[in-house]
């Protein structure tokens, strides 16, 4: 095993502690915007899915990659909006509408 | 240039944990998505930068293709069907990883390339996580919208068969890391993946969904993280861990909600068998009492204090504004009303609340079941709306029900009890609520919405 591996590997299970460490923290009202906004995120393989689209390997690579970003970018920019539409509605006080 | 974009990537992931902690509290939760997106843009313009990266049509076709359908669908589903929309963007992002990894494979068996050994396991982990995300968010998806059946679909040596593809799985994985270079096994892998994706998620009933959609959200993520290690990508590691992470402690919460083990959920076929457990004879011969929305109505008036419990059904008919209106109206009147919200009442985590914040009810009224269960006391009227399982005191004092033992919200401690429901047919586990038959409890049938609008009508005129 290669010490960059190992590298990724610490990053990867110190992450997943920070993970749990803040998503604990979440309370049941938020629950649903916490799956969508979180769902946002992993939508960061579009990083991968540019790189792979991008560098003109192959023709089936570029293919694939260009479907990974169009999956990843339905998965950032829906994740985000739709979060953003629920989170818009939670309010404290009922607003001047009445 | 690398070092720089190395650290835009940590900027990015920092900004997504203080988007997260942002969520632990309504009144910054929506600043926190915006950090969360700003750390988004923020990895996708440095990668820009890449220096693999030699031209650009693609991405940029790939990327508006993918935003206008995201905008699209962000912008167009409605909030009852959240747990269809959130279903359907895991699988997206399962797949986004399945077919990075899938494009890495390719490059790197070409003649001239060389794919080491620990690149090829991270490839194989993420196709294969990536896939059955793909094809099990899929099905759970169609599951939700009611497009396959919501019931659990058992078969014989079901377990079996999926252990069987595990295996198989396993030794086309340990062969591959052999002699990569075959298309038709790497392939072969992959198709079995996402057949085991929908194998795992046919068996599991439609009250189970918020467990599925936790985990599916948690896979989606580790997918991502094992993209992070294939490309040697601190970002995607710590972006998909914290995703994995987040699903895990959400299914943990929904299990502990219905007091099951994760193996419980994930291979029980819940709801399919307890057809079979008898149903208490004495119980369905007493009957349950039909009432009146002019009754129930005055009811609800003269009331000091009503709780709302809702259930599925309010999602299915659409009629959480109805129910903000009742709500209203009997304010007015200085009834005090709260709502008891069960951790798995809905199809996922948090749906009722997501649902009554769109009636623009604020969400100190909207209390957890820790919150609430010490009030039914006090409390004069409760108002179940399309709730079944969450409320049966059979989980309090009928050892021989398949849901025993799981929390519930004590609405037969209040003084009267009011049941808006379809008809007499049992909830979704196919098990009799003793509740109907209370003798406090009144039933008023019908569909959700209706029957409030009825309500709503009744109380005017009280």
């Amino acid at each position: 095993m290669t010490e960059g591996l190992v590298i990724l590997l610490v990053i990867f299970v110190l992450a997943m502690f920070v993970g749990f460490e803040v998503v604990t923290k979440v309370p049941t009202t938020l629950h649903t915007p916490l799956m969508s906004g979180s769902n946002a995120i992993s939508g960061i393989t579009i990083i991968g899915s540019m790189v792979v689209a991008g560098m003109g390997a192959t023709t089936l690579a570029t293919i694939f990659g260009v479907i990974a970003v169009a999956f990843a970018m339905i998965n950032v920019v829906g994740g985000y909006v739709v979060t953003d539409r629920m989170l818009q509605m939670f309010k404290r006080k009922r607003e001047a509408e009445r | 240039m690398a070092g720089f974009i190395a650290l835009a990537y940590l900027i990015a992931a920092s900004l997504f944990i203080i988007g997260l902690k942002r969520l632990a509290a309504p009144a910054t939760a929506r600043q926190g998505n915006f950090i969360s997106a700003i750390g988004m843009l923020i990895a996708i313009v440095v990668t820009l930068f890449d220096r693999q990266i030699l031209s650009f049509q693609w991405i940029v076709v790939g990327g508006v293709i993918g935003s206008a359908m995201g905008l699209w669908m962000a912008r167009a589903v409605k909030m009852t069907a959240m747990p269809q929309m959130v279903g359907i963007l895991n699988g997206f992002g399962g797949g986004a990883s399945l077919l990075v990894a899938a494009a890495v494979w390719h490059r790197l068996i070409q003649p001239g390339a060389f794919l080491p050994v620990e690149t090829a396991v991270s490839i194989y982990a993420s196709t294969l996580i990536g896939g059955v995300t793909l094809s099990g968010s899929i099905v759970a998806a169609g599951k939700l919208q009611e497009v396959i059946s919501g019931r659990p679909l058992l078969f014989r040596f079901q377990h079996a068969l999926n252990l069987i593809l595990c295996l198989s799985i396993g030794g086309m994985g340990t062969y591959m890391l052999i002699s990569p270079g075959h298309p038709g096994v790497f392939i072969a892998m992959n198709v079995v993946a996402l057949v085991l994706g929908v194998l795992v998620v046919i068996p599991i009933g439609g009250a189970d969904m918020p467990v599925v959609i936790c985990l599916l959200n948690s896979y989606s993520g580790l997918a991502a993280a094992m993209t992070g290690f294939v490309i040697s990508n601190h970002g995607l590691i710590i972006g998909g861990a914290l995703v994995g992470a987040s699903g895990i402690i959400l299914a943990q919460i929904m299990c502990r909600a219905m007091n099951r083990s994760f193996a419980n959920v994930l291979f029980g076929g819940f709801g399919a068998e307890v057809a079979a457990v008898a149903v208490d004879r004495g119980l369905a011969a007493k009957g349950v009492r039909e009432t009146t929305a002019e009754d129930a109505a005055v009811l609800l008036s003269y009331s000091r204090s009503v709780v709302v419990a809702p259930g599925y059904g309010l999602a299915v008919s659409q009629a959480q504004h109805q129910v903000r209106e009742l709500a209203d109206l009997l304010e007015k009147r200085g009834v005090t009303v709260k709502y008891a919200i069960h951790p798995v009442a809905g199809r996922m985590p948090g749906h009722m609340n997501v649902l009554l914040a769109e009636a623009d009810v604020p969400y100190p009224q909207l209390l957890d079941m820790e919150q609430i269960n010490p009030e039914f006391e006090w409390t004069d009227t409760v108002l179940v709306i399309g709730a079944n399982d969450v409320v049966n005191p059979a989980a309090r004092n009928a050892p021989a029900s398949p849901i025993y033992g799981m929390p519930i919200l004590d609405v037969d401690r209040a003084r009267h009890i009011i049941v808006l429901k379809r008809s007499m047919n049992p909830g979704f586990a196919g098990i009799e609520n003793e509740l109907f038959y209370n003798e406090k409890t009144v039933m008023l049938f019908g569909d959700a919405r209706k029957s409030l609008t009825r309500l709503i009508d009744e109380v005017k005129h009280v």
